[in-house]
């Protein structure tokens, strides 16, 4: 139980500034990018996150050296299992990111925007708020002051749980969501 | 120690559902084939995971180490009481929901239908998801528990977006970002750790963190915490659950539900219990509870969707689990682990249920349901049970989950304690409040008393005010004709998991003990580091 692991850390770990002042860069400007609205940017932004922690592994991993084979002398390699965890983080990284494209393509293709949408339950309960009235469930005479459109989007969202058990009546399938979303969207002052 | 007569089945839990993805994979053609693939991996993995409950409440925690490279650097995959407990919960919820899916899509295919259940992506991600489950809970190092975390959410990503609807795009694009995010942090946590103490073996760290500066070891476990508490869906970082999981199918929903939030709890459990003993975070922890508890209901109570509801309270309760983590006593562990158990099958089974109003009712929106109990009264019973059974009603497990957290609570007897116990009283009622609310609204009350049954038929014309139900498709709420009967297999599975929430009870005895022994082990650290490490690498 002696210190012995951290002081050979302590050794061996000397930060590169330079990785580090890159991974800053990165991670900060992935963020910046991840506040936007539309989906793309967000992407961006989960890239240059990613690409920012990748850098990070560089720095643990210390000091610089010669390819990790078995058989070299251990002082002279570099750390190898930081890269191994970072290969592994990257692979992850470009599966959820190519999974991130096709959903925003996705969205692109339904709602004919990437503008990451406000979620209708949650304006719908602001709005309530807003007016100081109590919640639907509390008060059926609240059903009064929600507009039809927010109604029709109510069916989108209660209706998209549903839409394999209940194909025909209580939601439109597919396409008409859709119209929905993009009027909503157009209307919506950036 | 490292000789038993019973094979090593750790590994069991992960390879056997990765074979069988890759074997469901293979026969995309043959639905039938898959479906038998599912139902026997899973069927044995719950067999493997109630051997290991045995094996490591016999003979201790279990180890394996891959790859054949010396100890210290390979992947260890490891089951104590814990994990194991964990897996035989997991096991048998994912198999039941697989039941259910089975059903819906056999009935959907009946109606021709095949949008809401593909099955061909179905069962391969869906057992790669328990895969994934498997991998966090038998993970022994952090890395890997990174990579169990990775293969479920990946599954989940699909999951959530099976089929391509607007509102699952929707939903699921909230849910992968605030995942990325989440595990982004996560690997800057590990990189940390890495940096600070060379290793990133859960056994070694639980060594040599004790050496850091307090400071650093802060840093680090504050780092950790962040990322699992996301996963965990608790509170300052709980906003993205009831958003993204209420549009996803239902037993898509319901084994989410129950598995993938209590997996983030998991970590913060074994986190720390191992790595940071010395420093519970008591105040910050109990005071992440009691907002996640308050909060979490109230937005139950102002909700007006039977999923975002149960959405909500799954939120809620996850504080429960995090009171009795915060306490940092065996007592209060102890109730964390039982009422993960308790919660794992009783949440499955209520999103289950949802499942099946939806199926009945045509929606779930309670403004627009009405009269389920005289449609379907054995679904009436069971969402009965169960929502009894949530908010704590004393015969049944969720009493004596909550009881035992509120005595750990009770028995560390500090005010902020004490107002977590008052937090626990009163949340519970608040679930009872909400979850009686959808009683009486969707099950009890006729549907002409439906505030938005009426006014849709009047919105459409469709005729005067006393409803028609069959006259009034748009509502879709249909009492007396009842076109869709509730297939038989989607109910048989949905009463197995109440059934099983309630089983708890009767094995509450035994099971507690379990917990018991589970949170002394936790506690006292060394049964796992010794297993773990062989004894000339323990520095």
């Amino acid at each position: 139980m002696t210190t012995v692991a951290p002081t050979l850390i302590e050794s061996t770990l000397q930060p590169n500034l330079t990785l580090v002042l890159v991974t800053v860069f990165l991670v900060a400007t992935g963020t910046a990018l991840a506040l936007d609205r539309s989906l793309v940017r967000v992407l961006l932004g989960m890239v240059l996150i990613g690409n920012g922690v990748a850098v990070l592994y560089l720095v643990i991993s210390g000091r610089a050296g010669r390819a990790p084979f078995v058989g070299e002398d251990p002082a002279a390699i570099s750390d190898p299992l930081p890269q191994a965890m970072v290969l592994t983080a990257i692979v992850i990284s470009l599966a959820t990111i190519g999974f991130l494209l096709a959903l925003s393509y996705r969205l692109w293709q339904v709602s004919g925007t990437d503008d990451v949408p406000d979620d209708a339950e949650d304006a719908r309960i602001q709005r309530l708020a807003l007016e100081d009235q109590t919640s639907s469930t509390y008060d059926p005479s609240e059903a009064s002051t929600t507009t039809s459109d927010e109604l029709a989007e109510e069916g989108v969202v209660s209706g998209a749980g549903s839409s394999g058990t209940e194909p025909s009546a209580t939601e439109p399938s597919g396409t008409e969501p859709s119209g929905t979303m993009t009027a909503r969207a157009g209307g919506d002052p950036r | 120690m490292t000789d038993f007569p019973v094979p090593n089945l750790v590994p069991l839990p992960v390879l056997l559902p990765l074979l069988g993805a890759a074997l469901t994979l293979a026969f995309r053609r043959s639905p039938r084939l898959q479906r038998s693939v599912s139902i026997v991996v899973l069927a044995a993995v719950v067999t493997v995971a109630a051997v290991l409950v045995w094996q490591t409440d016999a003979r201790g925690p279990q180890v394996l180490w891959l790859g054949a490279w010396q100890e210290p650097l390979g992947i260890s995959l490891v089951a104590d009481r814990l994990s194991a407990l964990m897996l035989l919960v997991s096991g048998i919820v994912t198999l039941l929901v697989l039941v259910f899916a089975i059903g819906q899509g056999q009935a959907d295919s009946d109606e021709e239908n095949e949008s809401e259940t593909p099955l061909t992506i179905f069962h391969p991600t869906y057992l790669v998801l328990s895969a994934g489950v498997s991998n966090a809970f038998l993970a022994g190092d952090l890395f890997n528990l990174f990579v169990g975390f990775e293969i479920l959410l990946f599954s989940s990503y699909v999951l959530i977006t099976v089929g391509g609807a607007a509102s699952r795009i929707h939903a699921g694009t909230t849910y992968v970002v605030v995942s990325l995010l989440s595990s982004a942090l996560f690997l800057v946590g590990i990189a940390a750790v890495y940096a600070a103490t060379g290793t990133v073996n859960l056994a070694q760290l639980a060594i040599r963190i004790g050496d850091l500066a307090p400071g650093v070891a802060l840093v680090l476990q504050l780092c950790l915490l962040t990322a699992f508490a996301i996963k965990a869906a608790i509170f300052p970082m709980s906003a993205w659950l009831p958003d993204s999981y209420p549009t996803a199918p239902a037993p898509v929903t319901a084994v989410f539900a129950g598995l993938l939030t209590k997996v983030g709890v998991y970590a913060i459990i074994r986190v720390q219990t191992l790595l940071f003993p010395d420093s519970p975070l008591q105040g910050l922890l109990m005071w992440a509870a009691l907002l996640t508890m308050v909060i979490g209901i109230l937005g139950a109570v102002s909700q007006s969707g039977l999923k975002r509801i149960l959405s909500f309270t799954l939120v809620s309760h996850i504080g429960y689990m995090i009171f009795g983590i915060a306490l940092a006593t065996p007592h209060g562990t102890a109730g964390a682990i039982f009422y993960v158990a308790h919660h794992i099958t009783i949440q499955t089974a209520l999103f289950l249920i949802t499942g099946l109003v939806e199926r009945l009712g045509g929606t779930t929106s309670l403004d627009r349901l009405g009269g389920l109990a005289v449609a379907s009264p054995v679904l009436a019973t069971l969402f009965f049970v169960s929502a009894m059974n949530l908010s704590g009603i004393p015969p049944m497990s969720g009493f004596l989950a909550k009881i035992g957290l509120l005595h750990a609570g009770i028995e560390v007897g500090t005010p902020l304690a004490w107002l977590l116990v008052v937090g626990g009283i009163v949340t519970s009622l608040l679930t009872l409040y909400a979850l009686a609310k959808v009683w009486s609204q969707a099950f009890w009350r006729t549907l002409a008393d439906a505030p938005h049954s009426t006014e849709t038929v009047a919105a459409l014309g469709a005729g005067t005010l006393d409803v028609d139900p069959a006259a009034d498709p748009a509502t879709a709420v249909v009492v007396d004709t009842a076109p869709r009967t509730l297939p038989r297999t989607m109910l048989g599975a949905t009463a197995a998991m109440t059934a099983v929430g309630l089983a708890i009870t009767l094995v509450a005895g035994p099971l507690f003990a379990y917990t018991q022994r589970a949170a002394s082990d936790l506690a006292a650290r060394d049964p796992y580091i010794t297993t773990v490490l062989p004894q000339d690498v323990r520095r």
